[in-house]
């Protein structure tokens, strides 16, 4: 089974990608805008933050700039997608390429290490927890004020906007709403919380490193298909909650397969079971309903 | 009031599907007036509801609304004095959203939108008595997701909706031809009464030349792009759809083909 620190391992980093699925979830739920620049605002986040970091900026200072990075980002592929007309996919694709060369310019090489600086951790070892409870106790605390403002935010008149926007493009217009402007400030909105993750994941590995993007869509949209699965999403609550849970279930299990020694699998074959478990994820609820509509056809 | 002068449009200009919607269209719309305008597949009726509302906007001519000139303005910029109803029933309302969610996004139709809370307390009673108006129980299902109800229950709440905050026009296109016949005439009925107690100005494009003659004080006629008739007051008064017919033949010299419309 899992060891202790695994355990408190998995959980760390399930936190982390629950504020990525948060994004995506305004993303690719609430805007319907496939959006795939994360793969790019993650690595942007951790870069920002760790040059501020340092050079001698506040900790947390700097992962605000990371947040303010990521939203920029996000400006970018929208405003790529309504000024320029271009594909929303593409146009997040074109961003997520580009942001591979601006992280390098950054961080002037492709990775920094982060072990001895003072982070936005290192006040919280002091109050006497063991040293892998330590960054959960944070993260939970900064995912349940994240998902408090969300919902706070997507309650409110220009959240209610943008979610019409994604939801009937042309109703929201005949009601007055600017729907350009609010496909932008959603898709900044969402690489802003992927830019926090960034930065927060960078400084609890202890480094920044240009490719640690790679495939942060995918585990992302795992977390979220994964916790609609678990918790239906009737409400935004429960849609954000979900984004939670999923994240965390997922890192679960994948700590789980990595650990499972009779299934053999190793570090490498993580691309492989993430790519599994997502097909899965979106596959098994429909199977789920159509053995039920299977098995109630058989009875009548 | 609207006035709509020399309005020109052509879809796919320069390629082989060239399309010439409306061809020098020009009409004004008084205050309070609520007409109806008829017209064969093609004529233009919703082009020219999508040039008002912005959705489209025209190669030359000049929309006023109010006092304003609103050619070139985009359609969130106009929704302030334009509101609309749709001839979809699915298009006028979000199913994801609740009614009350639906109701809140109206209210504030033409308006800049913060972040206060976007369901305020103080509009729950205004929401359930107009919901109460409609008589379909729906001032109870407040909570509900829109998607539960039925067409003719989101077409009632969109034409709830677009009456909600005063506009200088509403817009209706063909807004009851895609429900069954007996809840288009429930709809037809709450949409003159909510013109005449509001005392609104409204637009309505029908497919129907009866309804056109039956609902309204003014009739409308389009073809090609262009009014072929615009009857009124006396005019207008005991006028069935056979007298519209010879009027029609008499302007253009053109007999009418469109089924639809005489069926209708």
């Amino acid at each position: 089974m899992l060891s202790n620190i695994a355990f408190y391992g998995a959980i760390e980093t399930g936190l982390i990608y629950g504020l990525v699925a948060f994004g995506i979830y305004i993303s690719f739920r609430v805007l319907d805008f496939p959006d795939l620049t994360v793969d790019g605002s993650f690595p942007l986040g951790a870069a920002v933050a760790a040059v501020l970091i340092i050079e001698g900026v506040n900790p947390w200072l700097a992962t605000g700039a990371a947040v303010i990075a990521g939203m920029g980002a996000g400006a970018v592929t929208a405003l790529l997608n309504v000024k320029l007309n271009i594909l929303n996919l593409l146009a997040s694709i074109l961003t997520m390429i580009a942001l591979y060369s601006v992280n390098l310019r950054i961080m002037g090489r492709p990775n920094i290490a982060l072990l001895t600086e003072e982070t936005v951790l290192t006040p919280w070892y002091d109050l006497g927890l063991a040293y892998h409870q330590v960054p959960v106790l944070l993260f939970v605390l900064v995912v349940l004020v994240s998902l408090v403002l969300l919902w706070r935010f997507m309650k409110s008149e220009t959240g209610l906007a943008m979610r019409a926007t994604g939801a009937n493009p042309r109703m929201a217009r005949a009601q007055g709403i600017a729907t350009g402007a609010m496909i932008v400030l959603g898709v900044a909105l969402s690489n802003g919380l992927v830019g926090l993750a960034g930065a927060l994941f960078a400084q609890s590995q202890g480094a920044a490193d240009v490719t640690m993007g790679v495939g942060v869509i995918v585990i992302g949209l795992a977390s979220l298909i994964g916790g609609e699965a678990v918790l239906t999403p009737s409400t935004v609550f429960r849609a954000l909650v979900a984004c939670v849970i999923g994240a965390i279930v997922y890192r679960l299990a994948i700590a789980l397969a990595l650990n499972a020694d009779f299934l053999g699998l190793q570090a490498q074959d993580l691309n492989l079971i993430t790519a599994v478990l997502v097909t899965l994820a979106i596959v098994l609820p429909g199977v789920r309903t159509s053995v039920a509509a299977r098995l109630t056809r058989k009875k009548a | 009031m609207i006035t709509a002068t020399d309005l020109t449009l052509t879809f796919g200009k320069g390629t082989p599907l060239e399309n010439p919607a409306l061809r020098g269209m020009s009409l004004t719309v008084n205050q309070g007036e609520f007409v109806t305008v008829i017209g064969s597949n093609g004529a233009g009726k919703s082009t020219f509801l999508n040039a008002l509302a912005g959705e489209v906007m025209v190669d030359s001519g000049q929309i006023i609304v109010d006092n304003q000139n609103v050619t070139k303005l985009p359609t969130y910029k106009r929704a302030g004095s334009v509101a609309r109803v749709f001839q979809d029933p699915l298009a006028g309302t979000c199913e994801g959203l609740t009614i009350e969610e639906n109701l809140a996004l109206a209210i504030k139709r033409g308006q800049r939108r913060g972040l206060s809370a976007a369901v305020k307390a103080r509009y729950l009673d205004q929401f359930k008595t107009s919901l109460t108006s409609l008589n379909l129980g729906l001032e109870n299902r407040l909570g509900d997701k829109m998607g539960l109800l039925s067409g003719g229950q989101r077409q009632a709440v969109s034409l709830l909706m677009a009456s909600l905050t005063p506009s200088a026009i509403l817009l209706l296109d063909e807004h009851t031809a895609a429900l069954d016949p007996k809840t288009a005439s429930f709809v037809l009925d709450l949409t003159t009464q909510i013109i005449e107690e509001q005392k609104l100005t409204a637009l309505m494009v029908t497919h129907s030349m009866k309804q056109a003659l039956e609902v309204g004080d003014r009739t409308v006629m389009l073809h090609q792009g262009q009014v072929v008739f615009d009857i009124a007051g006396k005019d207008r008064e005991g006028l069935e759809v056979k007298d519209l017919l010879e009027l029609f033949e008499k302007q253009r010299g053109l007999e009418i083909t469109d089924d639809s419309l005489l069926l209708g």
